[in-house]
């Protein structure tokens, strides 16, 4: 066991557990934070994916002590008020079916507009086909992103 | 799973009953399914019934708000939008100021609390609207005579009551006194023209939580005290647990006990990465009694039921043995489908709390009734004991039909004396499935003077075959002598439902040969299946229970829609028709080839599932259903060798990815039908529609899924390549 002082949606969170533990348990079973999701844990399905800094990255594959001093952002801290353009976006379009994978989504697609404000069909592909849909929603995500994409330029 | 009619005659006392809330307001509840079963039920006991045993209620408070309380399991499917807005419409409320939440389970009174079969808005349509018509009416009364005027002058608008001299009250301002009328014996329903709600675009009730990632799912069930649970399971399907050494788990700090329970052992810690890492420092010895089955044994096992003559008939008409030997041309095929698992992405879990005095269950169950009775038994329990709460499923897709994970979470609490999550890694919900059987389907027609004269589908599965109405779709009724025969091998690999069990394969199947049956009798493809449609109108079978003309429908949509015949040079072309859960669909998919490879780029897909109550959620279920479907036709496979699932997590299992997403076309048919199903009926026509535009685009044609496995058949030839 070891403590460590994470910076998590701008606070700054004291957790003390094993060094090998992934972000993913530690925000879900630590600190309390279940909106990113366990899907794979080999980083195969993007159901974890979280902002490192702005970078969007599995959790299940960063150990806590690697995390350092680097800003870590989850669905729940995204924006304020639920009212990030991706997350309007999502509401608009009615996107989720079970919303399991949704917040895995969100991240994923949010950090892709950060980088590239109005994305092409196939660059959307490329920065979103580590997120699997089980429930097959992707022509909705595609949308989202666009009309995301839309409302930011 | 039922495809029966639902008997809609029920007497309203039986399944009413209103009360008033302690803090003030108006309770209504209702028994849904016991209403409407289509076996007899023996009356209920209203005297015995608690409110908060309804399953499903509306609860109106003083100031007008309204909670509706909605009765099924939510896999994804939408019902927790759909069902409520079926009460909401006939109560007369504005839909953005009710509150739906989830019902919780009671196993005393009713049945058909299930997410299953597609049957949850064909069951609940008449029921749920009767309800939210009988409250509107008991709240009109009260108005009416607090006025003293006839309830027949009073009008409804959005929660508020008005009558003929234009004096209004609120539900709330009289939903005290409503509490205390006689409920009617007869309501009158709106008129399709008057609906405010139904069929108007609906947003997700669980929108807002989703997208903001708001605890929702099992996975996210927290109770003070819990400890996760991480369990051992047997390797290879046939095994069992001969010994076990558990030191080096016990070693790991937070792991706080090892748990054996027949043959797994359970590791319980504090969270879920310790019990994880305690599992795997686990030791276990397994022994088998040679009954270790691998996917060769299988195919050769299928093959030689269908070659052998052990066979149950399900249905035949006419005599099929002498329409092959009068035949001009007979055509026989065979079509091989793998083992699949379900693959919801959040993996099985459950929480279980056993004590002295009850069992407290919380979970993603598509069966809670099937799996609190289950649990009652195993640990020799009484039903009355088990309080059992739904949570929003990160899908189910029939894997939430077995119980099994929320057994395991009740067996360790009832053992450890805590309470207890259940957590299954990835590759324990892959290796540990429920998986949908292998099976092999071979179908023979005899062609007489340019008609289709015989018809034999012979269905050879791993532990248990088609069932229900399964055997009277079509082509059943179109067809003079026609015969569906069962065989099955009984097998130790746990198998079930999986979304639209068996036509999930069967409609690829048949649809297929349907093609290749036009191309042998030289007619169009399409008009072969109007052809055989002609011949079932007007049957009295009442088996059969799709509409011809409806099926026709869809089909001339479909052509219309989809250009079918007339697509430019390089879009190649595959059509099928379907019916199951109640529903008619025709899809058309659309092949183009990009760098030399046949490239499913669009599904054109047509269903009539009558009123449609949400349309948004109903094109969101279309579009999945159809991905669904293509994706695990193109993907997947699961294959076992001496008992073990070879694959154990995505890097060694495909799903479909965004990238290879066809764009979905969806075109509603406009009718007046009840509503029928959504869940299941667009996926299992995908298959086949996408198979059929393969062989327009290569010229090969495929029997065996999942298409990607056999890459020489997905080769593009020569001068079919353009640019």
């Amino acid at each position: 066991m070891a403590n460590y002082t994470l910076n998590i949606n701008g606070k700054s969170r004291e957790v003390d557990v094993d060094p090998s533990t992934p972000m993913l348990w530690v925000l879900r079973d630590h600190v309390k934070l279940v909106g990113t999701k366990y899907g794979c844990g080999i980083a195969q399905c993007g159901a974890c994916t979280v902002h490192l800094d702005d970078t969007a990255v599995r959790s299940c594959q960063i150990p806590v002590s690697a995390v350092g001093d680097k800003k870590i952002t989850t669905i729940e801290g995204l924006s304020e008020n639920g009212d990030h353009p991706v997350q309007q976006a999502w509401l608009e379009i009615d996107v989720p079916q079970c919303g399991y994978c949704q917040a895995g989504q969100i991240m994923s697609a949010s950090a892709l507009l950060k980088r590239n404000p109005s994305p092409t069909d196939s660059e959307i592909d490329t920065a979103m086909d580590g997120n699997i849909c089980r429930c097959g929603t992707y022509t909705r995500i595609k949308k989202a992103i666009k009309t995301a994409a839309g409302n930011l330029s | 799973m039922s495809t029966s009619k639902p008997n809609m005659t029920f007497s309203r006392r039986d399944f009413m009953r209103t009360s008033s809330l302690a803090g003030g307001g108006i309770l209504i509840g209702f028994n849904l399914f016991t209403a409407c079963k289509p076996e007899a039920s023996p009356p209920v006991d209203l005297a015995s019934l608690n409110y908060n045993d309804f399953n499903a209620f509306i609860k109106i408070a003083d100031n007008g708000a309204v909670t509706i309380f909605s009765p099924n399991p939510e896999i994804g499917q939408g019902v927790k939008t759909s069902m409520p807005m079926l009460i909401a419409e006939e109560l007369d409320v504005a839909w953005d100021k009710v509150l739906v939440e989830q019902g919780v389970l009671d196993t005393k009174n009713y049945t058909r609390q299930v997410a299953g079969g597609s049957q949850s808005i064909r069951f609940g349509w008449d029921p749920l609207r009767q309800t939210g018509a009988t409250a509107r009416q008991m709240l009109i009364n009260a108005a009416a005579s607090r006025w003293g005027v006839e309830p027949s002058e009073c009008t409804t608008s959005e929660g508020v009551i008005k009558n003929a001299s234009g004096e209004t009250l609120t539900y709330g301002d009289v939903v005290k006194d409503a509490a205390g009328m006689e409920i009617p014996e007869k309501v009158k329903l709106k008129k399709r023209s008057e609906y405010k709600i139904i069929g108007k675009d609906t947003w997700n009730v669980d929108l807002d939580k989703i997208v903001t990632g708001q605890p929702l799912f099992g996975l996210d069930y927290k109770k003070e005290g819990m400890v996760i649970a991480s369990v051992m399971r047997p390797p290879a399907f046939g095994q069992k647990l001969d010994s076990y050494d558990d030191a080096g788990a016990k070693e790991i700090p937070g792991v706080i006990d090892v748990i054996r329970f027949g043959d797994k052992i359970a590791v319980l810690a504090k969270d879920t990465w310790t019990a994880m890492k305690g599992k795997k420092a686990l030791k276990a010895s397994w022994k088998d009694d040679g009954t270790l089955e691998s996917t060769s044994d299988h195919d050769r096992i299928l093959t030689g039921l269908l070659d052998g003559k052990d066979f149950q008939t399900l249905r035949a008409d006419g005599d099929i043995k002498k329409a092959f030997a009068s035949a001009d041309k007979v055509l026989e095929r065979t079509y091989e489908s793998p083992f699949l698992p379900h693959n919801c992405l959040e993996p099985m879990n459950f929480y279980a709390d056993v004590t002295s005095d009850k069992i407290h269950l919380v979970g993603p169950i598509q069966t809670p009734e099937r799996t609190a009775q289950e649990i009652a038994e195993k640990l020799d329990r009484s039903p009355e004991e088990i309080h059992l709460e739904m949570t929003r499923m990160g899908g189910g897709f029939g894997r939430r039909l077995y119980g099994d994970f929320a057994m395991e979470a009740a067996e360790i609490s009832s053992k450890a004396g805590k309470p207890v999550k259940v957590v299954f890694s990835r590759e324990d919900d892959m290796a540990a499935g429920i998986y949908r059987p292998a099976i092999k389907y071979r179908i023979k027609a005899a062609v007489k003077n340019g008609e289709v004269t015989g018809y034999h589908l012979k269905e050879a599965a791993v532990n248990s075959n088609m069932y229900g109405l399964i055997p009277n779709f079509f082509p059943a009724g179109a067809i003079e002598n026609y015969q569906v025969d069962v065989a099955k091998h009984d097998s130790n690999i746990t198998t079930g439902a999986w979304r639209a069990p068996y036509t999930n394969f069967l409609a690829f199947a048949e649809q297929s040969f349907f093609d290749e049956l036009a191309e042998m009798m030289e007619v169009d493809k399409v008009q072969l299946r109007l052809d055989l449609l002609q011949k079932v109108k007007g049957t009295t079978d009442e088996r059969i229970q799709y509409s011809p003309e409806r099926m026709e429908e869809v089909i001339k949509t479909a052509v219309e829609k989809s250009g079918w015949g007339k697509q430019p040079d390089g879009v190649y072309q595959g059509f099928v028709n379907y019916y199951c859960h109640n529903s008619h669909v025709a899809e058309v998919a659309n092949v183009e080839i990009e760098d030399g490879m046949p490239v499913v780029k669009k599904i054109i897909c047509v269903v009539d599932c009558g009123i449609v109550v949400n349309p948004l959620g109903a094109l969101n279920q279309i579009e999945g259903g159809v991905i669904d479907g293509v994706g695990h036709a193109m993907y997947g496979d699961f294959a076992f060798e001496n008992g073990v699932p070879q694959s154990g997590n995505f890097d060694a299992y495909r799903l479909i990815r965004i990238n290879e997403a066809p764009e979905v076309e969806v075109h509603l048919m406009e009718n007046d039908h009840s509503p029928t199903g959504l869940g299941e009926p667009t996926l299992p026509p995908a298959g086949g529609a996408v198979a059929n535009a393969l062989k327009a685009a290569t010229g090969k044609r495929l029997y065996k899924q999942p298409f990607t496995k056999y890459p020489e058949l997905l080769i593009v030839p020569e001068k079919e390549i353009i640019g």
